[in-house]
């Protein structure tokens, strides 16, 4: 099934504003494994009447590993020309499925001139499950699986949202279990502050590597995340340790519409 | 003659201990300026919770309940240690127990069980660290750091020993007078002395605690236990924003402005005259005083290292060291401005000679380690201060970062994809 998406300017030619802008990011956009989170998602929306947009060729990367590898200059202009575009179409709220993007937007556009509404999808998601908006089916897909959730640092430690990405995962009827390392305890994937675009430095371990140690005291059938980044890192990490036949890395998105597929 | 005696000494330790604050003050403010006071009352609240309330302390609820035991000790136990200060000035003993009565006895026995609970977490902190809870190990702990973590908890012990003696020795010279729960306990001993000589061992006593007491205020700004004062300004200064949030550079906000405006003139002079400031952090004077207020913070505890992902999986960075090596810096800067006035360069810097490159780079800006901080230290703006330095002014950057600012200049993405694809994926079947 293919979601049916429109783009802020073919709205803005039919004169119409959409309720919320989803702001993609550049892992959502252009990353294959991403992409089919996105897809997720916007099924998601679509299926609830959301009227929402997003900027398709006008959306470009909101700077957050320029800003975090200490280029402040490529950040700064990334995020005027963002605000420039998300201004002219009077945005006033977003979604996004990046916490990287969510923490950028809410946290560090307003210090130069762009003030919105940004949730993260997990507070969508619990809200629309909260609503009744979205209906998990009984007994779906994940009934009685073995369910971990993995923080991202970004979500959880730099913006306090713990509860959020677990309240959906339980509406699932699955079973959760938290890892020895979770919210604000929870260990880093590896990827932030850039790291994600470049070699680790020197040293025994990558650190995806040593958070699967923590995976496979679970042994989950499920791990669930919340962002592009973990999920690149955790899927090499359950490639590492040779469990793609037993574990399956999943986003909070495509556990929502799996359980009702 | 002993009132003499006392006035002086009390004078020095005060002078000195005065003289020292003034020069931690002057150094902390050697920091970049930043203005932190707004939304007083909950900066009030935080103080409350974290330095006074030690909320983040019982994270670790071994190391918590322990510290709280001498926290609280060392607070009430200056209840007693204000007698002794007013008997100095009076050459009086025990000035406050003829107004009490009973009550007195009562006070300094409640005041014993806390000097008790104090020996007794001393002692725990003190096997702890020998025990070698692995947090107290890693470099930058070697030589000083361990030592002083060794002194302070000895010296404790031993000044409250002090007040076990003259309390005992008092307590046997009243004749029945007195009583002092604790040392009752362990006043076997007293039996051995004439009263002469308990009166020489009360008064000695007296003094190696006073002493005692000014030797500890003076070493305590030298050292991590500098944490008993500055945990509360910290926490008052200590963020409110969200962790994920990092400063905005100003100074490149009116250039990158500028670039942007198709009317500026490019050729135009700088709007300010003010020297151009370095971009990001290469040494001290680079940071926020914030960050200089956070290194004298420190108690050296480890909390953030034993959490940090970097340091976990063997890289070079300790969040920990960090810290250390931004105070280490500061003071030997402090020192040469004493020595050779402000415009001193000794050509020596922060990232460099005490910093290395690889430390900084292994950071995932994960903010473990200022979630872990129990006095609201943050090591990551110092991180990406440093980080930025490199970036802007040395251009000092791996080659695979190099591409990804190129490819977020001219793409709109750290990957080399056009931007005109950027919204494919939504009109892909499948
Ligand atoms: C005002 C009286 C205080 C006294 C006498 C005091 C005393 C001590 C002592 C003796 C230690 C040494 C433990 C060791 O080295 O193993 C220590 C450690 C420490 N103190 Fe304090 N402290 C005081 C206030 C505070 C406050 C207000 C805070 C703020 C939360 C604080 C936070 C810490 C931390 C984080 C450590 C490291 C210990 C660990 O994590 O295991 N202290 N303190
Ligand atoms: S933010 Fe950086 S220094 Fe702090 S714990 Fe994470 S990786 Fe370590
Ligand atoms: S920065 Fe905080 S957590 Fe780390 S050693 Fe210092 S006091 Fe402890």
């Amino acid at each position: 099934m293919t979601p049916n998406i429109t783009t802020m300017a073919e709205m803005a030619a039919k004169g119409e504003k959409p309720e919320i802008l989803f702001w993609v990011g550049c892992a959502g956009s252009f990353d294959e494994r991403a992409q089919r989170v996105s897809k997720a998602f916007a099924q998601i929306l679509n299926d609830c009447g959301i009227s929402f947009a997003i900027l398709g060729s006008e959306e470009s990367c909101t700077g957050d590993p320029a800003k975090r590898a200490g280029d402040e200059m490529t950040f700064q202009m990334q995020a005027m020309m963002n605000i420039q575009v998300l201004d002219a179409y009077e945005v006033k709220k977003i979604v996004t499925a990046c916490p990287h993007c969510f923490n950028t937007l809410k946290n560090e556009y307003p210090d130069l001139g762009g003030n919105y509404e940004v949730i993260h999808h997990s507070t969508l998601l619990q809200q629309l499950i909260n609503e009744g908006r979205i209906k998990l089916k009984d007994g779906g897909a994940f009934k009685g699986k073995k369910i971990t959730f993995h923080d991202s640092c970004y979500l959880g430690r730099a913006n306090g949202i713990y509860e959020a990405p677990r309240a959906v995962l339980e509406a699932l009827d699955a079973d959760l279990f938290e890892m020895k390392r979770a919210k604000k305890n929870g260990l880093c994937c590896g990827a932030g502050g850039a790291q994600m675009f470049k070699e680790a430095e020197a040293g025994d371990l990558e650190i995806n590597h040593e958070r699967m140690d923590d995976v496979m005291e679970i042994q989950p059938d499920v791990v669930a995340v919340a962002c592009p980044f973990c999920m690149t890192m955790l899927r090499d990490g359950v490639k590492q340790k040779e469990q793609e036949s037993t574990m399956e890395v999943l986003d909070l998105a495509e556990l929502v519409v799996r359980q009702n597929g | 003659m002993s009132i003499i005696a006392f006035v002086l000494l009390s004078a020095a330790a005060i002078y000195f201990f005065a003289k020292r604050i003034v020069a931690v003050r002057r150094n902390i403010f050697l920091g970049r300026k930043e203005t932190i006071n707004n939304r007083s009352s909950e900066r009030w609240a935080q103080m409350t919770r974290v330095a006074l309330g030690q909320s983040k302390m019982v994270v670790r609820p071994v190391a918590g309940f322990f510290h709280i035991l001498i926290y609280v000790g060392f607070v009430l136990i200056n209840a007693e240690v204000l007698e002794i200060f007013i008997d100095g000035f009076t050459n009086q003993h025990r000035i406050f127990a003829p107004y009490l009565g009973a009550f007195y006895d009562v006070l300094i026995s409640f005041f014993e069980l806390l000097a008790l609970g104090v020996i007794i977490a001393c002692i725990v902190f003190l096997a702890r660290r020998w025990g070698g809870l692995k947090r107290f190990k890693g470099i930058e702990m070697q030589g000083f750091p361990t030592r002083d973590a060794a002194i302070i908890l000895i010296v404790e012990v031993i000044l409250m020993k002090a007040l076990f003696i003259m309390d005992a020795a008092d307590m046997k010279l009243s004749n029945g007078e007195h009583f002092f729960l604790v040392s009752s306990w362990l006043s076997f001993w007293t039996e051995w002395f004439t009263p002469a000589q308990l009166e020489t061992i009360s008064h000695t006593a007296w003094w190696f605690h006073l002493v005692g007491i000014f030797a500890f205020l003076n070493y305590v700004p030298y050292s991590k236990h500098f944490h008993i004062f500055m945990a509360f300004p910290n926490t008052w200064y200590g963020s409110l924003d969200p962790a994920g949030k990092l400063n905005n550079m100003e100074s490149v906000k009116s250039e990158v402005k500028m670039m942007m405006d198709p009317n500026a003139n490019p050729y135009a002079a700088p709007a300010s005259d003010a020297p151009l400031a370095r971009l990001g952090a290469k040494d001290v004077a680079d940071l926020s005083w914030k960050s200089l207020m956070d290194a004298y913070t420190c108690t050296e505890c480890g909390r953030c290292t034993s959490v940090c992902p970097a340091n976990q999986t063997g890289k070079k960075l300790s969040p920990r060291k960090i810290m250390m090596d931004t105070r280490d810096r500061l003071e030997e800067v402090g020192k040469n401005i004493d020595q050779h006035g402000m415009e001193f360069q000794d050509g020596k810097s922060l990232l460099g000679d005490y910093i290395s490159v690889e430390e900084i780079r292994a950071c995932t800006t994960c903010n473990a380690c200022v979630e872990a901080c129990p006095v609201l230290i943050n090591p990551v703006d110092i991180i990406v201060d440093l980080r930025r330095y490199l970036t802007l002014e040395e251009s000092n950057i791996p080659v695979e970062w190099g591409m990804m600012n190129t490819n977020i200049q001219n793409n709109g993405a750290p990957w080399k994809f056009p931007a005109s694809d950027r919204g494919n994926w939504a009109q892909n079947n499948g």
